[in-house]
């Protein structure tokens, strides 16, 4: 069985629990809703951000160096990472060099997509992450489910648990205020002793060589302002244009996300504060690939909102981790088969192709159109089970030729009347989990012959 | 070849065909009958608090009195009176009790309720978002409608950091639970000096 559709088994397999992560999601696209149509000129504002991220995409060779240019200019060190591994490395050498210990990151799924976090435990170095979502997942030794909502599979008795075990609070004590509270007492120190602060970008600006952090919880900041050096990672497609553009896209970003109108803190960075060391790591990891690829290039205009993730049947129904990647949900099934067409086979399918994704993607990616596209690529670099592979020719054949196609559909329309057992049973995936429909006594062509035609 | 000419060439040569920049026009962006109600009524329901005043005699008196219950509070306003400008070299250990903050901000947003403080009108780039309480003052005629109207005021090269603050510090990570005060300052106050 394909592995999302193994890993969403086990996931569906507790039913309440899964009604419940279904509404928690539905009910942050619903705020999204409340904030996307209560605001006049949204369609615009969505036109404008897609046109803008076009027009970068078709420039981005220029708009990099420029943004190079102005960091360098403004006294940041700037790197350039060919893949993760070289990513991890950059950040590993700077920490040798200061002889760092205490590291700190706010959330960057670019971070996960490398899997910086292991790389540096592997080297004995530990990293807190300190997003409250990241630390709650970080202590159970499990990856975010969501790119905004790391701990959205989570209850609150899960991180009452987490937390008695971690922070020592009060066993079954699962008030939120409560946990949060015995969280930012401990985050507070680990922010206060500090010595490296890792932060991701959400949007580079190459006209001032400056970058942007949004955040609710000030997180990113009470690392970034603390710590001795400042190192901020970026995939190469955060890049636009101007500071002028960020108005459009922060207005789009935390409506898209969370149905706010904007994040509490949107922390603009231009310069390292005195004293301080900052770094900027540019990554390719694959994008500069799928740059190149006409019918996928549009995914890199994504400003990770989630908006997607919330809205996706699939997603809401099997959560994050059946995606088993960094970047889960519809966008991660278009960006993930890129970077490892193998591996990532399943995930364009695990999806209804219903276009929810697209009708509410803030820069307007043609999501629900590319998932099918890579259905076609995978397909034709063989990665597809033999079973849906054979099924697939099988139908094929059939329905090309419409005298066979009526002698099965005749066939297949008697065995279930009677003999019935012999469809519903285990060998039939689709008895899993619905009753098949009666069988008509006649097609439609006979009925139609016979009451309508020649 | 290092990473970087690798990257920079593999972008030149995948890049699509070059598409124009499209011109945003503020004049169709939203625009509200009064930019002050919009801002107070978007602040109020984020978490932060609104309040009116002529001048800053009221708040002069509430920043005093806060002063000698001697708890760490730190003046950023020269209008408000003695300005601490000692707080610039304090490293986080040392900031770490400070409760409250008074900080003038450049620009409100209606939309948002958000404000734009530089780095220089907070004087130490971790006092905004150490403090338990933030206090920020505005002038009315400083409240614009939109984010794009804010970016024509404000200039984010003219300083090595800045930031827009819309209300207190919040978290929603648990169950979707709001939880205001996350790590940042746990309640934000704007003052407009009308």
């Amino acid at each position: 069985m394909a592995k999302h559709a193994a890993l969403s088994e086990k996931f569906i397999a507790d039913e309440p629990r899964t009604d419940w992560h279904d509404e928690t999601l539905w009910f942050v696209r619903q705020k999204r809703d409340k904030a996307a149509h209560g605001l006049p000129g949204w369609e615009q504002l969505r036109e404008l951000a897609s046109q803008i991220k076009n027009h970068t995409l078709s420039n981005l060779e220029k708009y990099l160096r420029q943004f190079e240019q102005q960091a360098k200019a403004n006294g940041i060190t700037v790197h350039w990472a060919a893949d993760g591994d070289e990513h991890n490395k950059i950040i590993h050498d700077i920490i040798r060099k200061h002889n760092i210990e205490k590291i700190v990151k706010s959330k960057s799924m670019l971070t996960e997509e490398c899997h910086l976090n292991e790389y540096l435990l592997r080297q004995g170095i530990e990293v807190v992450d300190t997003d409250l979502g990241e630390r709650i997942v970080q202590f159970r030794k499990e990856p975010p489910s969501h790119i905004v909502l790391p701990a959205i599979h989570l209850k609150k008795q899960d991180v009452s648990e987490t937390f008695h075990k971690h922070l020592q609070t009060e066993k079954g004590n699962n008030d939120p205020q409560y946990l949060t509270e015995a969280a930012r007492q401990h985050l507070r120190d680990k922010f206060i002793q500090s010595e490296l602060a890792i932060t991701g970008v959400n949007f580079a600006v190459a006209e001032t060589g400056g970058f942007v952090v949004c955040t609710n919880e000030g997180n990113a900041d009470m690392g970034a302002h603390t710590a001795a050096v400042h190192i901020a990672c970026m995939g190469f497609e955060k890049i636009i244009p101007k500071a002028e553009h960020l108005a459009v896209f922060l207005r789009l970003l935390a409506r898209s996300a969370t149905g706010q109108a904007i994040t509490t803190y949107s922390s603009h960075f231009l310069k390292a504060r005195p004293g301080q060391e900052m770094h900027i790591v540019i990554v390719d990891n694959g994008r500069s690939k799928q740059l190149g690829r006409k019918d996928f290039r549009n995914s890199l205009k994504c400003i990770r909102c989630a908006a997607c993730f919330n809205t996706c049947p699939v997603y809401r129904r099997s959560g994050g981790h059946s995606y088993h990647t960094a970047v889960a949900g519809p966008l991660g099934s278009i960006i993930n088969p890129n970077m490892d067409m193998k591996a990532n086979a399943d995930l364009p399918f695990a999806s209804t192709l219903c276009g929810s994704c697209s009708n509410v993607c803030p820069v307007k990616i043609d999501i629900h159109e590319q998932l099918w596209k890579w259905r076609q690529v995978i397909v034709a670099e063989g990665y597809v089970d033999t079973g849906k592979k054979t099924g697939m020719r099988g139908m094929a054949y059939i329905l090309a030729k419409p005298g066979m196609y009526r002698f099965v559909g005749k066939m297949g329309r008697w065995v279930m009347r009677v003999f019935p057992f012999m469809i519903n049973n285990k060998l039939n995936a689709w008895y899993k989990q619905r009753e098949m429909p009666e069988a008509p006594k006649q097609s439609f062509r006979d009925w139609y012959q016979k009451n309508r035609g020649k | 070849m290092n990473a970087r000419e690798k990257i920079l060439n593999a972008i030149a040569a995948n890049q699509p065909e070059a598409v124009p920049l499209p011109v945003i026009d503020k004049d169709t962006v939203i625009s509200y009958n009064d930019v002050g109600m919009q801002f107070n009524t978007i602040l109020e329901s984020i978490g932060g608090k609104a309040v009116y005043i002529q001048d800053l005699q009221v708040l002069k008196e509430s920043m005093n009195a806060d002063k000698e219950t001697g708890k760490f509070i730190v003046n950023t306003i020269k209008a408000l009176g003695e300005v601490d400008e000692y707080v610039s070299s304090l490293s986080a250990a040392q900031l770490e009790k400070l409760e409250k903050a008074y900080i003038k901000g450049t620009v409100g947003v209606a939309e948002n309720g958000a404000v734009w403080i530089y780095e220089s009108q907070m004087l130490n780039r971790l006092v905004p978002f150490i403090c338990q309480h933030l206090v920020l003052v505005i002038d009315k005629k400083d409240i614009v409608p939109t984010m794009h109207h804010a970016y024509e005021k404000i200039d984010t090269a003219q300083e090595g950091f800045g930031v827009f603050i819309a209300g207190p510090s919040k978290t929603a990570d648990i169950e979707q639970s709001l939880v205001i005060g996350a790590h940042g300052a746990r309640s934000a106050t704007v003052y407009i000096i009308e």
